[in-house]
């Protein structure tokens, strides 16, 4: 559904995006990942036909954003990071407004489906301008939604909500994975884990990772973490878990313990509780401790 | 088309909820109605002609046009909504002409208000209709002039002070021309004199209508409108 090839996009002598490629299939819900600056908001900006790209191509649905710009915008959902909405229309006007400009042929259904959709039943008259963020928001959602795209592109959709609300939108965003192709950007970790099937991290506007949540924490991880803690001096207790076999790493843990990494593959558990056991020590816990995403998305966009 | 008149009906419903367009209406109608007033008042008697009062309509025009476009595309760009506008299945012009139409239904309506004159003047006198049917439509062509020239002041800013301010400016100059191809030796006092936005209007408040005129006021907007897409177009390559 979207395919982008060898993006390339630059501001004078600034390289925003610097040869972005990646696809995403039909049904799918794909987070886009990076920090502040790192190039999302100007690819989807180039997806939508906002604007054009230095070199490179995109596709959605099989029509160029640049030379079929008008066949590809027809099938976008499109709520850009600021959720810019006409501040004197009423929610129903202006989604009325949007359906037709996007050549929406049964409006009144229309934007009641996006209305049921977004949970506005109840705000439907209101002005836009008297809403709440949440419900701005959910407006900006609304508006995207109203003429059935194949493809929503949204920018940061959880951004400045309060928690219920997220939980809201994320559900919504769920919910709508299923019958709609969707490429979501954030920097809310969390979020792309719960949401996404898969994950493209950008940094400074080139592509560091994509892969599925858990194979890029694996991937990242590389090989099983745990949680030991015991009562016995330090240096002592470095000692004896560096020995054990197959231990590839072990660090004093933030406030106690220690996070021991074991080569992948391997079972380390038993061997590290006969040894400290067997040194007179107490076992006081030992848990596997799964690399976040947080723990992938700070290593990837670091180094 | 369909696009167009979306834009443009929405540009009309925005206009009736903000209070420019009662405020420029009402300063219009308080403006004129002195004038009136004054000329009615003369114990010589007053000929039954609008001739005296298209003359400060157009410099009050000249003034007002820009406040009424001042928003049309710099409020937009500067809120964002552009965004959503131009990610739409729209295109770049179909844009500029639904805000431009938006503005001359405005346009229309306030000049419509003022028919109350004529009105007035058919009660006690004798009023020579086709001049003032010929004067208003010279009146509605320079105003609409205008208005291509503010929407494309409203296109190059972000911000409606910067756009009315721009706006004024052109209306002025396309004012003065007249008077600087005076001062001006040839070949550029011909240059002036055939940009001057005045020295058509006598004509047309006479009884004239000459459709010389009318194609110069529908040219100067056309031009005024391409220039207002192109910038709007160059919005995305920014």
């Amino acid at each position: 559904m979207i395919e982008v090839k060898h993006l390339t996009k630059q501001y004078g002598g600034f390289t925003a995006l610097h040869d972005v490629s990646f696809h995403v299939g039909k049904g799918e819900v794909v987070g886009f990942l990076g920090p502040n600056g790192a190039g999302k908001t100007t690819t989807m900006r180039i997806l939508t036909g906002f604007m054009p790209a230095s070199s490179g191509t995109a596709r959605i649905a099989g029509y160029d954003v640049f030379y079929d710009s008008l066949e590809a915008r027809r099938r976008i959902g499109y709520l850009p990071e600021t959720v810019p909405l006409y501040n004197e229309m009423t929610v129903r006007g202006y989604l009325s407004h949007m359906a037709r400009l996007r050549g929406v042929t049964r409006r009144k259904e229309a934007v009641s489906r996006a209305l049921e959709a977004t949970h506005l039943g109840d705000r439907a008259d209101t002005i836009i301008g008297k809403l709440s963020k949440g419900y701005r928001q959910r407006v900006g959602l609304a508006q995207a939604l109203v003429h059935d795209p194949d493809v929503l592109i949204l920018d940061e959709p959880t951004i400045g909500l309060d928690p219920k609300q997220i939980l809201e939108v994320r559900e919504l965003i769920r919910e709508l994975g299923r019958d709609h192709t969707v490429i979501l950007s954030t920097h809310i970790l969390p979020e792309v884990s719960q949401i996404c099937g898969r994950v493209i991290i950008i940094n400074e506007g080139s592509i560091v990772a994509e892969d599925s949540p858990e194979n890029l924490v694996a991937m990242v991880g590389g090989g099983e973490r745990l949680f030991v803690d015991l009562d016995a001096p330090r240096e002592a207790a470095l000692k004896t878990l560096r020995e054990i076999p197959h231990v590839v790493h072990v660090e004093p843990g933030r406030q106690r313990g220690y996070e021991v990494t074991c080569a992948a593959g391997a079972d380390c558990r038993a061997e590290i509780a006969r040894r400290i056991v067997g040194s007179g020590w107490g076992l006081l816990e030992m848990r596997p401790m799964g690399l976040s995403l947080e723990d992938v998305f700070l290593k990837l966009t670091t180094e | 088309m369909r696009n167009v008149l979306t834009i443009a009906g929405r540009e009309i419903q925005a206009y009736f909820v903000s209070p420019i367009a009662y405020v420029v209406a009402a300063s219009l109608l308080i403006i004129m109605s002195v004038f009136f007033a004054w000329y009615t008042s003369d114990p010589r008697g007053m000929a039954a002609t609008m001739e005296y009062l298209f003359g400060p309509m157009t410099t009050l025009l000249l003034f007002m046009v820009p406040m009424l476009t001042m928003r049309l595309l710099a409020e937009e760009q500067r809120s964002g909504t552009i965004e959503l506008l131009l990610t739409s299945p729209v295109r770049d012009w179909e844009v500029v002409l639904g805000k431009y139409l938006g503005c001359l239904a405005l346009l229309l309506v306030l000049l419509t208000l003022t028919l109350y004159y004529p009105l007035v003047m058919s009660w006690f006198g004798n009023p020579d209709i086709g001049p003032i049917l010929s004067g208003y439509l010279g009146i509605f062509l320079f105003a609409s002039t205008l208005a291509a020239l503010g929407l494309m002041a409203s296109s190059v800013t972000q911000s409606q002070v910067v756009a009315v301010i721009i706006g004024l400016g052109l209306n002025i100059f396309f004012w003065i021309c007249e008077a600087v191809s005076d001062f001006v030796s040839a070949p550029l006092d011909v240059v002036f004199a055939a940009l001057a936005l005045r020295p058509r209007l006598p004509d047309f408040t006479a009884g004239i209508i000459d459709t010389r005129n009318v194609l110069f006021y529908l040219t100067f907007s056309a031009v005024a409108l391409f220039l207002a897409t192109r910038s709007v177009e160059s919005r995305r390559w920014r």
